[in-house]
């Protein structure tokens, strides 16, 4: 059974955490995520749960990783400029492998840009925004249904991964309002939790250690210096640093047809969109207005990892052509999978690309 | 249980200097928080980076070794989730006053169930001796060759004004009564800061004329003003001396708190 509602997008992220089982949100106001806070403040009481109005962004990112450890989905949500403070307690997050929610409703960047207007300028960072190497989930919802479904998946992939994952929406697809279908509940896949005696990150089922969770007897010791498998800091071995790095990285990339979530339309077309995001909207009605085989269309709605297999189920693909409000951040990713062209779309300002716009683009490449 | 029952044993020898204040300091909120009674898996160890932010690595508990400056707000994180958890932040002056000076006051201004021991030891020991916002107006550090020429930021001071419920500041020689300062924090409802100077020989000692470790705790000894002493002072209008410091119970109150064990 559904319900139908008109949400706002934000509003519609909110819901999605809950039905989750999200239980704790630390968070500070910025536009355009503000509504996501606002919303948590009042829900979360009324289920048990925590709302912390956290003194910053760094703070918000250290409270949920705190609370991450208690056992509790926790997230927190924030745009461009509050992304920026979020960075070096996202980097602690990937290295303690803890799970945790982070969802960006991007604005226009950089520094305070425009706060009310949307881009996509944050796909870059939420990848490789925190310093070291490291890998990470992110997901882009383009409409408000999936501001609700992605921010529910969002929590099973970071428990699933130990890993911070990224929603990373947009001034549009937050603030907009639409029909929405809300389902009696979601899908919760639990985390894994370790057994008592095991140690406490030593790889399991996917390169992933099960979670030694806090109150359970552990004596886990949580250090964002390099640790052996104990977790004990550990930071001057060369191999140990290199070989624990590797495994952060590679139980994403390795998993990466499982996260994968995307749709193809036509795949055996010669001109292929891609898309994810508020874009995503604008290529829909292009295939509306112009029926026709030889357009092509992959949505993304994980953008990391890059789901490269998808792009080459295109075989007689010709050209790829990717509208991104930005100068072209996940087109440069798209480029290193593909041998054909990739004509990057950027928009900036916060207006989307019009059909007509896209269409043309189509046709000065003929 | 005595403290060393709860020292993670396979992990020491510990990585502080011979002479180091740090450990004395450990010992002394161990033994208070085994005379609590409190369980292993109830009681959780938090702290940021630096000399001090150590200590956690070495205790046999669930712990969390954070990011410089920001130990406060996971603690936030991990006490709101979980009231029912004891939770014990260890810092020192540059974590908790420089890079985390703002996690310290909303911590404080909240109010939340924390115990906060910092180990001050008015400089940057782990990266090699900087000045800190505690390091006394003129003496030497890396990068204060020619004496510090700022002023200092008073701990206690800005935990009283920021709102916690309990304030002491104690030295590395005061054990017994920093030990039942860090007691009474752990029972009191609400933020509790207690800041325990420290020597650190290898990185302010040396410069600064204090050429053996017990040259250093003398000097803390001697320059430590008792609260009720330096009340008497005030009280009959005598000056203070510039260049002591106030040790005791500075602040015991009941404001509202958050976190507190339901």
């Amino acid at each position: 059974m559904t319900r139908v509602e008109f949400w706002q997008g934000n509003i519609a992220c909110a819901e999605g955490a809950l039905a989750a089982g999200c239980r704790f949100f630390g968070g500070y106001p910025i536009t355009p995520s503000t509504e996501i806070a606002e919303h948590m403040a009042a829900k979360l009481p009324k289920v048990t749960g925590t709302f912390i109005q956290m003194e910053d962004e760094i703070a918000s990112m250290a409270s949920i990783i705190g609370a991450s450890w208690t056992g509790e989905r926790a997230m927190t949500a924030t745009s461009g400029p509050g992304f920026s403070l979020m960075m070096e307690n996202i980097g602690f997050a990937a290295m303690t492998e803890t799970p945790c929610v982070i969802v960006n409703v991007q604005r226009g960047g950089p520094s305070t840009g425009q706060p009310t207007m949307a881009a996509q300028g944050d796909m870059l960072q939420c990848r490789f925004g925190s310093h070291g190497d490291y890998s990470a989930i992110a997901l882009a919802p383009s409409s408000v249904q999936e501001m609700y479904t992605l921010t529910a998946k969002a929590f099973n992939l970071a428990d699933k991964y130990r890993v911070p994952v990224f929603v990373m929406a947009d001034e549009i697809i937050g603030h907009m309002r639409e029909r929405i279908e809300v389902p009696d509940k979601v899908a919760i896949v639990p985390r894994r939790l370790a057994e008592p005696g095991t140690t406490p990150f030593q790889p399991g089922e996917g390169d992933i250690p099960a979670f030694p969770v806090f109150g359970a007897g552990h004596a886990v010791h949580v250090t964002g210096l390099t640790h052996d498998e104990r977790g004990y800091p550990c930071a001057t071995n060369p191999s140990l640093h290199s070989d624990l790095v590797m495994r952060l990285v590679r139980k994403i990339e390795q998993a990466n047809r499982e996260i994968a979530d995307y749709e193809i339309v036509n795949p055996d077309a010669e001109k292929v969109f891609v898309a994810y995001g508020a874009p995503v909207r604008t290529v829909q009605q292009v295939l509306v207005d112009h029926p026709d085989e030889k357009i092509g269309f992959l949505r993304l709605r994980t953008v990391w990892p890059f789901p490269d297999f998808a792009v080459r189920e295109f075989r007689n693909a010709e050209a790829f052509f990717f509208p991104e409000l930005n100068l072209g951040q996940m087109a440069r990713e798209l480029e290193r999978h593909v041998k054909v062209p990739v004509i990057t779309l950027p928009k900036l300002g916060g207006d989307l690309h019009t059909p007509d716009e896209l269409y043309r683009a189509l046709e000065a490449a003929k | 249980m005595t403290f060393s029952d709860w020292l993670r044993q396979d992990r020491l020898p510990h990585i502080w200097c011979a002479g180091c204040g740090n450990g004395t300091i450990v010992n002394c909120t161990l033994a208070a928080v085994d005379e609590m009674g409190w369980k292993k898996e109830e009681t959780i160890f938090v702290s940021g980076i630096g000399c001090s932010s150590r200590a956690p690595g070495y205790i046999s508990t669930d712990s969390l070794h954070t990011t410089h400056g920001r130990a406060l707000a996971f603690a936030t994180g991990v006490k709101m989730a979980k009231p029912e958890f004891n939770v014990v932040v260890f810092t020192g002056d540059g974590d908790l006053a420089a890079i985390g000076g703002n996690h310290f006051i909303h911590a404080a201004r909240r109010n939340i169930d924390l115990t906060v021991v910092c180990m001050n030891n008015q400089i940057y020991g782990m990266t090699g001796g900087q000045g800190s916002p505690t390091t006394p107006c003129g003496a030497l550090s890396t990068t204060t060759p020619y004496g510090s020429a700022e002023p200092t930021f008073d701990l206690c001071d800005l935990a009283i004004a920021a709102g916690a419920n309990y304030v002491s500041r104690w030295t590395s020689y005061h054990v017994k009564e920093l030990t039942k300062a860090v007691r009474a924090g752990l029972e009191t409802p609400g933020f509790s800061f207690i800041e325990a100077l420290v020597q650190c020989p290898t990185n302010y000692g040396r410069r600064n004329k204090f050429k053996q470790v017990e040259d250093h705790v003398e000097y803390l000894k001697a320059h430590s003003l008792l609260k009720e002493r330096r009340d008497i002072l005030l009280e009959r209008g005598e000056p203070v001396p510039p260049d002591m410091f106030v040790v005791g119970e500075l602040m015991r109150r009941s404001r509202p708190a958050m976190g507190v064990r339901r």
